[in-house]
């Protein structure tokens, strides 16, 4: 095996590669070498001249002969195994893993390359700011991104290798990184530094995931297509906002009081559409919650109307609070005060609620009525006349979704200490239904890629300064997050049209677990 | 004579306006294989279901065992041991085969689930090696037995079964006619069967109607009715396989 390596029961040529790549890189020079080779600029006497960037080069032809190199012997080499691999009976868990490890891996790898290259380069060209804005050093930047690169093509070798085996491990490994994000935080971005991703992206995304699995129980499982949400999140908020400042009620409190109004108020909507469906419960949910949200707007003594509420009490662990009294946090511990105690707490809080509103999902679909839900999003009429009362169906998956969006709403305002009728516009709604519709309806995993991706993606446009590289100065991405956001849409319905993750697995087995994939099996055949 | 199990008098059912079904009477007694069967349009679908109470009997009365039913929710009917197997067979497509017998199991609370699954087991042999797969992946005549096994799995005394041959190829029909035939003759399954497949069904039933634009037109047994000019002519005459 000098010049063959075995990947997946067929062998790639390596030498093939290695010449294919090389002629990818020469047309590539040629291509480039105008382009991106010569640069014009204007000296001190306003002149134009022409100045060489051998570097720049450099990194575009490199990237090049080793993308191309990495297809070859990932992807294209293996094309025949790959089919193979797809005809056997795999989860479509698995596939998606497989997928999406291959995406990310590709991503990261170019990503880190292409900044390792410009960084490169940029220091030996002056008129290109090569900005590590910290206090590290060139040399570290570079090595943790060379890190990130080899991570990008481990992944892409892991996810090819993926067994069955090792999907099923993928849920505890999720939430052991979950429970140790902050941790990590803490270590890769210093305490200072840290509190951004936990926040902006850890808590964030959470919330998402929560709302996500939430909105899950009437859209993905009941099939009731609900445009107004956020409207469940706005009662949880409110109620614990008001709740809090009037009588001075503690979180561990109002959160399941919270959750409990936001059900009733899920009962309320439930009753007047029970008969609808499609597009005109669209309509009808989608008023609902500009109603919540008029009302307050309008109804100035009660809610403030677009000042909103502000002073929220923060919650307490177990009434220590987080502040930097004597009685506070830190203090009773003997640390020193920093904010980022309560942020971390806020963190594991939304992971445990989250993780509760999974565990809540995982195991009705398991029950009659999580069953009676799928039934009923698959046929109502045929669910009727099995004995299955819609009426009381499809409000438990009102209740039970709205409640969860009330234990977020009341979470999130806690956690903000100001709201305001701004934060649960229709926009709001919108989002969560993309998460849920393009994570694949019904499906855990699902929401959380879709969430991880939509709104991680939304804050990770900020982090994208080498871009400023490609495109000049004025240029800022976090300006082109919608047009973004719009095109991953776009992109994913047209490459999975049900969703990432769009296969369903059974709750119910005959004795041993043993699955056929449905969709690999002919109509009729056997 | 004893009561029959399931009574149908001057049952008229509207669609808006439009009238369905204009005062239908019709029996099914108890260990019987009653047929109905007619044109397209004729009104057959639309009796199985206001039976189900969905649409509703504007007029008439539906007695079941003793009991007045044309005015209860659907699901309470089907709580009272009266399954259907519907038109167009509407499993649920993207549920397994087992979770889908799950589903016709719901009324019973799951009581003698393995007991009721071996039992349609037995009868459709074919399900038993589709069990873990998706229902919309099955063939037609699999998801035909799909539909009537899962209407089994709350053990009716009356089964309903709307149009089981449609689609499906002869040796397929034959395989379900037998089922049928067997579950009432081993277990004394009252059966009423919807059908356009009028040689089968009348060769099948032990009585048989015939509907024509929302009235009962004829009535006798399955003999009777297979010998007559008139269906021979209408609904016989070069449709025989």
């Amino acid at each position: 095996m000098a010049n063959e390596t075995q990947t997946g029961g067929r062998s790639v040529d390596i030498g093939h590669a290695a010449k294919d790549a090389l002629l990818a890189g020469l047309i590539a020079l040629g291509l480039f070498g105008v382009f991106i080779g010569l640069q014009t600029v204007q000296d001190i006497s306003n002149r134009l001249v022409l100045k060489v960037r051998p570097e720049a080069l450099a990194v575009i032809v490199g990237i090049i002969v080793v993308g191309r190199f990495l297809l070859n012997v990932f992807v294209w080499g293996r094309e025949p195994s790959h089919k193979a691999a797809v005809a056997s009976p795999s989860g479509g868990l698995l596939g998606m893993f497989k997928r999406l490890c291959f995406l990310v891996g590709v991503v990261v790898t170019l990503v880190a390359v292409v900044d390792i290259g410009f960084r490169l380069a940029g220091g030996a060209l002056p008129n290109m700011p090569i900005s590590p804005p910290g206090t590290m050093g060139l040399g570290s930047i570079i090595l943790i991104e060379a890190v990130a690169a080899l991570f990008g093509v481990v992944l892409i070798a892991f996810g090819q290798n993926m067994t069955e085996r090792a999907a099923a491990l993928l849920g505890p490994a999720g939430i052991g990184f979950l429970a140790a994000f902050p941790i990590i935080a803490i270590l890769g971005a210093g305490w200072g530094g840290s509190l951004k991703w936990i926040d902006n992206f850890g808590i964030q995304i959470l919330i998402y995931v929560m709302l996500g699995w939430g909105l899950n129980i009437v859209v993905g499982l009941a099939g009731l297509l609900d445009l107004g949400y956020v409207a469940f999140y706005a009662v949880g908020a409110y109620s614990y906002a008001l709740l809090a400042k009037e009588f001075g009620l503690s979180f561990w409190i109002l959160l399941p009081l919270a959750g409990i109004l936001s059900a009733f108020w899920g009962i309320i909507l439930g009753f007047p559409v029970l008969r609808l469906r499609g597009d005109y419960l669209a309509i009808v949910t989608l008023a609902f919650g500009e109603i919540i949200r008029m009302v307050l707007v309008n109804w100035v003594d009660f809610s403030g109307g677009y000042a909103g509420i502000s002073g929220i009490p923060r919650p307490t662990l177990f009434g220590i609070p987080f502040n930097a009294t004597d009685e506070g946090f830190a203090a009773r511990f003997g640390l020193e005060f920093s904010p980022i105690y309560r942020t971390i707490f806020l963190y594991y809080l939304i992971l445990c609620l989250a993780l509760l509103t999974a565990f809540v999902t995982v195991r009705m679909r398991r029950m009659p009525v999580g069953r009676a839900w799928e039934a009923l999003r698959e046929d109502e009429i045929a669910c009727r006349s099995l004995g299955i009362n819609t009426t009381n169906t499809k409000l438990t998956a009102f209740a039970l979704g709205a409640m969860f969006g009330g234990f977020a709403g009341s979470f999130f305002s806690a956690r903000q200490g100001f709201i305001s009728p701004e934060s649960f516009t229709f926009i709001e709604s919108a989002q969560i239904l993309a998460i849920v519709v393009l994570g694949g309806m019904g499906s855990l995993y699902g929401v959380v890629i879709a969430a991880v991706v939509l709104v991680g993606g939304f804050e990770i446009m900020r982090e994208l300064d080498f871009l400023k590289q490609i495109f000049g100065n004025d240029f800022d991405p976090a300006l082109y997050r919608g047009l973004i956001f719009g095109a991953s849409m776009v992109v994913i319905m047209l490459w999975k049209p049900r969703g990432l993750i769009s296969t369903r697995t059974p709750t119910a087995f005959l004795k041993e677990r043993k699955t056929v994939s449905g969709d690999l099996v002919k109509e009729g055949h056997g | 004579m004893t009561e029959p199990l399931l009574s149908i008098r001057g049952v008229k059912t509207y669609y808006g306006k439009i009238i369905a079904l204009k005062g239908v009477d019709l029996d099914v007694n108890e260990g019987e294989i009653v047929t109905l069967i007619g044109a397209n349009g004729a009104g057959k679908s639309t009796l199985m279901m206001t039976i189900f109470g969905s649409p509703r009997a504007r007029e008439g009365k539906i007695v079941y065992q003793g009991s007045d039913i044309s005015r209860m929710p659907t699901h309470e009917i089907a709580r009272m041991r009266i399954a259907q197997s519907p038109e167009g067979r509407r499993i649920f497509p993207r549920m397994s085969v087992m979770e889908n017998l799950q589903m016709g199991a719901a009324i019973n609370d799951f009581a003698h689930m393995d007991e009721d699954l071996k039992r349609v087991f037995d009868l459709f042999p074919r399900l038993k090696e589709r069990i873990n797969q998706r229902g919309g992946t099955l063939s037609g005549g699999e998801q035909q037995m799909l539909a009537i096994a899962r209407a089994l799995m709350s053990r009716p005394k009356l089964l309903l079964l709307d149009e089981p041959s449609l689609g499906l190829a002869p040796l397929v029909v034959k395989l379900i006619f037998d089922a049928i035939r067997d579950l009432n003759r081993t277990e004394g399954l009252s059966v009423f069967l919807v059908e356009q497949n009028a040689f089968h069904a009348l060769k099948l039933a032990h009585r048989g109607y015939v509907m024509v634009n929302g009235v009962i037109t004829m009535s006798g047994s399955g003999k009777e009715l297979l010998e007559r000019p008139e269906v021979r002519a209408a609904y016989l005459e070069g449709g025989r396989h």
